[in-house]
């Protein structure tokens, strides 16, 4: 529509029909050429993030592939040793990559039902005039910059969690955990009290008018009419989970030993922080590496939901 | 059974209260409404608690001399002016690369693109944006800009990744804010003989201006607390600017990075002060957002 506009108006000229005010067409021309300039202009800044999108995949790859090469894909990925500054370096990152599986996933399990029954308290059974403010309260939380989870978490938290468990460092992937279910509360309370508002009253409504009570109505009608929403709410707070870095970087305690609850770990995202400062050659290749793989879970968790939303849309 | 049912149907044609379903207990009702109850207190007990240990621990640490001067090992004092500085140098050329882009990525989807393809693609790769962890910008902040470009350790590296990093925020609160323009008046301009560009100038920018602003407001909260995808572009240093000029192009570390630095150097008390210090920016911020968002609906 706009590429044809500047070319009716212009089509006359070209004709050598007389215009009678020469500087009008000189202006209208001036018209056509900025409005074709600023149509390219937008395009660019359109495009722009898919040619974000696009140097970080080539980049991520290209940097991360040489080391992979060389360790091999089966050894990198199974290998259970991480030794890169040994005689012989060894780089296994499964270690790593198990603890990011069990980290995220344990933070789901403690964050998902939280956060699924604080949004069902704050849009149900919280007093309308506190909706508001409880819910921006909530969404604080995800304001906060992630180095200040990472403080209290090691100041208050960890200390917490040795005093309770009995453990000389409270250091862990638990306490790792605990931060990781906190950060992703407000994604989580914040998409399903969205989606929750977005189920039409009638649902209720019709649900009480069959005899079931309000706590029924919520979680048998709204909570199901609201599921894709609630899902989409979980897994973008897997994929924080997953990325999340400094939070956790001082409270996991950040030694390469295969998962456990109450142990020392290392995640995929404090592996690549702890080393790069001083890694060199080989060693630095693997961090790429090991960005690069959690680059793909990344990617794996946006394909999901995306088909999720389209799902949803379909709907 | 048909007596209840007899009840019932009365209960609902005389619009009364149902009270009659209300009378058998039903324990999973209370358990859940306990549930509920239970995590909402524990989430607002989080925030709160978070929130107020963190200004209390460390308010009385942030003093004017705190905020005013530089650390000194010689007088063993310490001071954020240096992070002050390079955290606003930060926020400025950020936003200087990011906002033109964003707002026209936002205009050319909304006002330009047809629905198809290309547009899918384009909305596809700013959630894939949002999504990518700041860690992976660290790491492509560096190979890019530090070494392919050659800017080395600087805050100018820091800015263009965090531009990147922003982006999707911006784009997105722009749309929605398009979106909230009515068609008649796109219409109108059209009609009263407005080019697209005029329309987009004259029209849909000043209406769109709560939106923009907020969306801006929104990267400054990002900007701020963010330290992964710093510390590996704009690196850690922490001077006053020795030439004003060229400072974007020396390394800087920004509040949130200092922060890192001394919780990982185990200075806690600094550390807290610091925090507090990003804490209440978070809170202004906040309510800088929404004060503009709830403008634009006025």
């Amino acid at each position: 529509m706009t590429d044809t506009k500047p070319a009716l108006s212009s089509a006359p000229k070209a004709q050598g029909v007389p215009e009678r005010n020469p500087s009008l067409s000189s202006a209208k021309r001036a018209k056509g050429v900025i409005e074709r300039v600023m149509n390219i202009i937008f395009f660019v800044c359109g495009v722009a993030s898919v040619l974000c999108v696009a140097a970080i995949t080539i980049y991520m790859v290209v940097s991360g592939l040489p080391a992979i090469r060389e360790v091999g894909l089966w050894d990198f990925l199974t290998g259970t040793v991480w030794a890169p500054t040994a005689e012989t370096p060894q780089f296994g990152i499964l270690p790593m990559i198990l603890t990011t599986i069990l980290g995220t996933f344990g933070a789901i399990v403690v964050g998902a039902p939280l956060g699924l029954f604080t949004a069902v308290f704050i849009c149900y059974l919280a007093p309308k005039k506190s909706q508001a403010f409880l819910t921006s309260a909530v969404e604080l939380l995800a304001g906060i910059p992630s180095v200040i989870y990472g403080l209290v978490g090691i100041t208050v938290l960890s200390p917490l969690v040795a005093k309770t468990f009995d453990l000389p460092s409270g250091a862990s992937l638990f306490t790792s955990i605990i931060v990781l279910a906190i950060m992703i509360l407000p994604t989580i309370v914040s998409v399903t009290i969205t989606s929750l508002r977005a189920v039409p009253q009638e649902y209720y409504d019709g649900s009480l008018a069959l005899g079931a009570t309000s706590m029924t109505s919520i979680f048998k009608m709204n909570i199901r009419a609201a599921k894709s929403g609630i899902i989409t709410g979980i897994v973008l707070g897997i994929g924080r989970a997953i990325g999340e870095t400094m939070a956790i970087i001082m409270v996991s305690g950040n030694v390469v030993n295969m998962p456990n609850l109450f142990g020392s770990v290392r995640f995929l995202t404090t592996g690549i922080v702890s080393e790069m400062s001083y890694a060199a050659g080989l060693h630095r290749e693997a961090l790429f590496s090991i960005g690069l793989i959690l680059f793909i879970f990344i990617f794996a968790i946006n394909l999901i939901l995306t088909g999720i939303l389209k799902k949803g849309a379909k709907q | 059974m048909t007596v209840n049912t007899a009840a019932r149907s009365a209960a609902v044609a005389a619009r009364r209260p149902r009270s009659l379903t209300e009378t058998r207990f039903r324990p999973m009702d209370l358990i859940l409404k306990c549930l509920c109850i239970l995590a909402g207190a524990v989430t607002i007990a989080m925030v709160a608690g978070l929130i107020g240990y963190i200004l209390a621990t460390g308010l009385p640490n942030v003093t004017w001399e705190f905020l005013t001067t530089e650390e000194s090992a010689l007088n063993r004092t310490y001071g954020i002016l240096p992070n002050i500085i390079n955290t606003l140098y930060t926020i400025v050329i950020t936003l200087v690369v990011a906002a033109p882009l964003g707002v026209g990525g936002a205009i050319y989807l909304n006002e330009y693109a047809k629905k198809g393809r290309l547009t899918k693609i384009i909305e596809f790769t700013t959630e894939a944006l949002a999504g990518i962890p700041s860690i992976i910008y660290g790491l492509f902040g560096m190979m890019v800009f530090n070494n392919t470009f050659g800017f080395g350790y600087s805050i100018i590296s820091g800015c263009l990744t965090l531009s990147i990093m922003v982006l999707p925020t911006i784009i997105r609160t722009t749309q929605e804010a398009l979106r909230t323009v009515p068609v008649g008046y796109r219409e109108g301009a059209a009609g009263l003989g407005a080019s697209k560009w005029h329309t987009i100038r004259t029209i849909l920018i000043p209406c769109c201006k709560g939106g923009i602003i907020t969306s801006l407001i929104l990267s400054i909260g990002r900007i701020v607390g963010e330290s992964a995808a710093l510390i590996f572009t704009a690196g850690i240093a922490a001077n006053l600017p020795t030439n004003w000029l060229t400072h974007a192009g020396s390394s800087g570390a920004t509040f949130a990075v200092q922060l890192y630095q001394y919780a990982d150097q185990g200075r806690n008390d600094v550390s807290f002060a610091i925090a507090a210090v990003l804490v209440i920016l978070v809170l202004a911020i906040n309510l800088l957002a929404r004060l503009c968002s709830g403008r634009k609906k006025a």
